[in-house]
């Protein structure tokens, strides 16, 4: 058995980690706030956006922009890797990572791959396997993130997409379910995938007014305006739901910290208290044979 | 004729402006274009410029606008832009160190890409400060 000392120690070790993971705890919890509250005024936005695009595309007649056509050949995809920078936030880079590496090994050997990384998690990954890093950003996710972000980038996105840099282009990303859940998700970004949304539902509710849409410019510019600006809006929804993720996968982890400290915390106490026992009645038991042989 | 409509500016951070309005005036890419209840139907793009309404008190307000495109119902104007602020959120000493970089760059004239960036980034600053400038 450890001696009273070291099982004191012990303790406040376990102690002052625990301080800290509280504390972890909270600033993780707060930021999530401000990061569902981004996400939050993100919203309307997307949701109109889709709406007019959604009613636009029907109207749009023949497919005519090119973000929308596959490549004939893909062998160049392009991944964007969405990850934190910083750790101790449980699994949550270690699902994302073997997403992307899950997505790499079913592309085969003759698929050419290049990323661009959110977070350093992501990077170094794809330092230590060598694969092409086009460009990285760090600092973003897990911070208030603005829109020009994703429309710098987006902008490049497309312009190697037409010019043949790339065939397809991906987005790795975490979907923020809930405080508990996030899942590790990918999702193509260009060429554009066509709309899957609810076709019922928008051929009932979309076409009947906005087919009396005055359009200015003409129907198929407006497409061609607005096409690009939706792969921004569908990359900046990736950035906002991974930083929330973030936020909420390391508030989880430091809370199973803290439960798992207290844990430690009561064993260790009953040890110390244990030991304790043990050597006061050591001591008795000396002062009593003491006696007794004295008494002899 | 009679009544307000809803006029919504919304960019992908925040919703800048949700109110009742009189009159929405915005820059559509092909003119500006006022829109009164009973509007037609209309979607359009927007160039970078200033969004003035009045408001159901009387008053005149002021919107930056940039890189969006608007959305008139008979009711209801909605505006998605990529940056949008109220004429009194505009931070002016951005816009013109913004205004100073994009000339500075405007100067070297290098790539084509860059040329068309930099152009973009003067024009929304210079509309900002414009539209700054008209503030007491």
């Amino acid at each position: 058995m450890a001696t009273l000392k070291e099982v004191k120690t012990k303790i406040g070790a376990v102690k002052k980690t625990k301080q800290i993971t509280k504390a972890m705890n909270m600033v993780a919890a707060s930021r999530l706030r401000g990061a569902q509250t981004n996400m939050d005024g993100f919203r309307p936005y997307a949701e109109k956006f889709a709406e007019v695009l959604g009613g636009l595309s029907g109207r749009a007649g023949e497919e005519t922009s090119p973000l929308l056509l596959p490549h004939e050949e893909v062998i160049k995809k392009h991944i964007i890797l969405c990850t934190s920078d910083r750790g101790l936030c449980g699994g949550f880079n270690a699902h994302l990572i073997s997403k992307a590496d899950s997505f790499i090994k079913e592309a085969g050997e003759d698929i050419e791959f290049s990323v661009t990384n959110f977070g350093k998690k992501g990077r170094d990954w794809c330092r230590k396997k060598q694969i092409p890093i086009k460009s990285e950003h760090i600092e973003v996710i897990g911070t208030v993130i603005k829109f020009n972000i994703a429309s710098t980038v987006g902008k490049g996105l497309i312009d190697g997409f037409l010019n043949g840099e790339y065939d397809e282009v991906y987005v790795v990303y975490s979907e923020f379910v809930s405080m508990g859940r996030q899942v590790a998700t990918i999702k193509q970004l260009l060429p554009i995938p066509p709309m899957e949304s609810d076709e019922d539902e928008a051929e009932d509710q979309d076409k009947p007014y906005l087919a009396e849409h005055i359009c200015e410019p003409s129907p198929d510019e407006l497409l061609g305006e607005l096409l690009p600006r939706s792969v921004y809006v569908q990359l900046y929804g990736a950035l906002l739901e991974t930083s929330t993720s973030e936020h909420a996968a390391r508030m989880m982890a430091m809370d199973n910290a803290s439960k798992a400290c207290d844990d430690m915390i009561d064993n260790l106490t009953l040890a110390y208290n244990k030991a304790r026992q043990a050597s006061i009645t050591a001591e008795l038991m000396d002062i009593v044979g003491g006696a007794e042989a004295l008494k002899g | 004729m009679a009544g307000n409509i809803t006029l919504e500016v919304v960019t992908p951070e925040k919703v800048v402006v949700s109110e009742e309005v009189q009159i929405a005036v915005a820059p559509g890419s092909l003119g500006e274009f006022g829109v009164l209840i009973g509007h037609t139907t209309f979607l359009t793009t927007l160039k970078t410029g200033t969004i003035h309404y009045t408001g159901a008190d009387g008053g005149q307000k002021y919107i930056f606008a940039s890189g969006g495109f608007a959305e008139a119902l008979p009711d209801k104007l909605t505006v998605l832009a990529e940056s949008a602020e109220m004429r009194r959120d505009i931070d002016t000493g951005r816009a013109k160190s913004a205004m100073e970089r994009a000339q500075k760059r405007l100067e070297k004239e290098t790539e084509d890409i860059d040329f068309a960036r930099a152009k973009a980034a003067l024009e929304r600053a210079i509309h900002r400060i414009r539209l700054a400038e008209t503030r007491q």
